[in-house]
């Protein structure tokens, strides 16, 4: 396999315009088809292993479960007028040029078959409203095209009726899923995480020697006994975190600032074995069954190890499981403090410890990074965060701009409730979609060559896991270098001074 | 897919990786390592190593600092680095030394 697959040499360096819409070029995406699930990935998540012999009859039937079942779906379904608003609103339409990468398309692939079965013209009369059979080949096309959606909501913030595609994509990938068509990068992964606790399939043994290895980073760099405690009964704190914060770059760097910022704090905080997973794929493949399943581990671990608090770290979907769903999935959390919010991210905690003077800050040591903030799609959209309307623009911004001296924001209509998404989201990270997710990330590198055309902008902070990977590896693709994405929470780490701190200036000495 | 390994077919998943970890050989390392366009110096051979050395303690692949950090002990600084490490696999330390080690492709959102 060559390092990127086919395709990726032809993604433009240069771009210019973040909203240009393309030419368009039919069927352009059509032979991009995510691998698919083996059974040992579907059967854990409880859907059948392969394609079940009467899967029209099931797909239909789970169709009309959904829009009974979930009022927002059958509205959705009902509503749209093809006004347009949408049609160039999604990143990888504007990357890509295939037509059903449209929102209203994607909507219709569903749409017209919901038509058919569900509605008295499309019954009589299918014809006549575009309404159309299942097909085998129309399952391919939902296979193909709903993996082609992050789920990034940005179209529907256009949406003058409000239809939201990503709960149309979560409704068709369920719909896949109960007939065995599954995902196998999202349905490995949950089938993974329950056995071992986190997507990573990271043991508490690895995950002991990972944060003992990091201890040690920390203590040579600043002289501190700094923790990472693992499995401490008793602590205030629990820390939920993506299992690329033990794993991956700039990750990890994310993860030693959460200690840091812990450490000053004088906070007694831990991380658990058992929950060693923020990330909660089960959204992705819109299954309430596996969302909740993931979810309760958080509450059995925080019972376990008997906290008052939990804090999520740094990943993006999480926060909108854990801000908008964790108290129906697994609540209600009345054993916890509840004068601290349930849950909290990590940035409401630094932020307040900015304020109430806690972190001593050196804001010169980011002096060679000239830095800009990329809105996650599930945050921003998803979430809010804070005691303030906004505050999930806004809070990460003020950390930002706490701990850097030189921050710029990228154009106004690409950043905040308009953010472009990564190209990686929605359980789309895999490398077999590689083609896609360069094209995908093309808006979003578009707008940032803008800023750093303006203002000498270097480098791009997020706080989602899924952001930080796919950025590292597009960004070679559009001239940047791929540690020009960083963590907020590493930009933290790098200018905060803890009490009784000894720099470590000499690289050789270790 | 499959790899031919001095006439014996091992069998692997949509990408390379090998299904049966137990059927790794240096000998089929150098197979893959070929098969992705890796030519293997000492210095690949020794992260390749350590992996493996790794995955048997652990059950998992190292954090990629655990794996630059063992490195630029063994190795010094001009290699164990991050930067190195991607010259040296260009697909990334992570997957596709893993590839090359014979041990399964690290999942998630890494």
């Amino acid at each position: 396999m060559a390092p990127l697959d086919k395709n990726t040499d032809e993604a433009p360096k240069i771009v210019g315009d973040p909203f240009k819409i393309p030419d368009m070029e039919c069927g352009a995406m059509a032979d991009t088809h995510t691998f698919e699930a083996a059974p040992e990935h579907n059967e854990p998540l409880g859907f059948p292993g392969e394609l079940v012999d009467n899967w029209k009859e099931v797909a239909i039937a789970k169709m009309g479960e959904l829009a009974e079942k979930n009022r927002a779906f059958k509205v959705y379904l009902d509503t749209c007028v093809k006004c347009g608003a949408c049609t160039d609103k999604c990143h990888y339409f504007l990357g890509s040029g295939d037509p059903k990468n449209m929102p209203v398309a994607r909507q219709d692939l569903l749409r017209s078959v919901y038509r058919r079965y569900y509605t008295f013209a499309g019954r009589n009369f299918p014809w006549l409203v575009g309404a159309r059979d299942l097909t085998k080949e129309v399952l391919d096309e939902w296979y193909t095209y709903y993996h082609q959606c992050s789920q990034c909501r940005r179209c529907s913030v256009a949406c003058p009726y409000g239809i939201d595609t990503a709960e149309i994509s979560m409704a068709a990938r369920e719909i896949l899923d109960s007939v065995g068509v599954g995902q196998k990068y999202c349905n490995e992964i949950i089938a993974k995480l329950k056995k071992t606790g986190n997507n990573l399939g990271l043991n508490p043994k690895a995950l002991r020697a990972t944060l003992e290895d990091l201890e040690e980073d920390l203590e040579d760099e600043t002289g501190i006994a700094v923790k990472l405690p693992l499995d401490v009964k008793g602590a205030d704190i629990l820390l939920i975190t993506p299992s690329a914060d033990f794993f991956a770059e700039p990750h990890i760097d994310g993860l030693l600032g959460y200690a840091k910022v812990f450490h000053a704090a004088g906070v007694s905080w831990t991380i658990s074995s058992y929950a060693s997973e923020a990330a909660n794929f089960g959204m992705f493949i819109g299954s309430y069954e596996n969302m909740r399943e993931v979810s309760w581990r958080i509450r059995q671990a925080a019972k376990d190890l008997g906290v008052k608090r939990i804090i999520f770290g740094e990943c993006g979907h999480a926060w909108r499981v854990g801000y908008s769903f964790l108290n129906t999935l697994a609540g209600p959390f009345d054993f916890l403090d509840q004068n601290y919010p349930i849950p909290q991210h990590i940035m409401e905690f630094t932020s307040d410890a900015l304020d109430e003077g806690i972190l001593k800050i050196d804001k010169s040591r980011n002096d060679e990074f000239r830095m800009t903030y990329h809105d996650s799609c599930n945050v921003a959209r998803g979430s809010a965060m804070g005691r303030k309307e906004g505050g999930q623009f806004d809070l990460p911004r003020k950390v930002l701009k706490a701990v850097c001296n030189h921050f710029y924001d990228m154009e106004q209509d690409t950043i905040r409730e308009n953010t472009f998404c990564c190209g990686g989201g929605g359980g789309l990270l895999t490398d077999d979609l590689m083609d896609l997710r360069i094209k995908g990330a093309k808006p979003r590198m578009t707008a940032l060559q803008q800023v750093s055309e303006d203002h000498g902008v270097t480098h791009m902070a997020a706080i989602c896991a899924i952001c930080k990977t796919q950025f590292s590896k597009v960004m070679p693709k559009y001239g940047y270098e791929m540690d020009s994405i960083m963590s907020v929470h590493q930009l933290v780490a790098n200018a905060v001074i803890l009490d009784g701190q000894v720099d470590d200036d000499d690289e050789d000495d270790d | 897919m499959s790899y031919d390994v001095n006439g014996q077919t091992v069998e692997t998943d949509e990408e390379g990786y090998i299904t049966n970890l137990s059927e790794w050989t240096p000998d089929l390392g150098a197979v893959i390592a070929k098969a992705e366009d890796v030519d293997m110096t000492d210095e690949h051979w020794a992260v390749v190593n350590f992996l493996r050395d790794y995955y048997e303690e652990y059950q998992i692949a190292p954090a990629v600092r655990v794996l630059i950090k063992a490195i630029k002990k063994s190795l010094g600084k001009e290699v164990g680095n991050n930067k190195y490490m991607y010259e040296l696999f260009p697909y990334g330390p992570a997957k596709q030394a893993c590839k090359i080690a014979g041990l399964p492709k690290p999942t998630g959102c890494v």
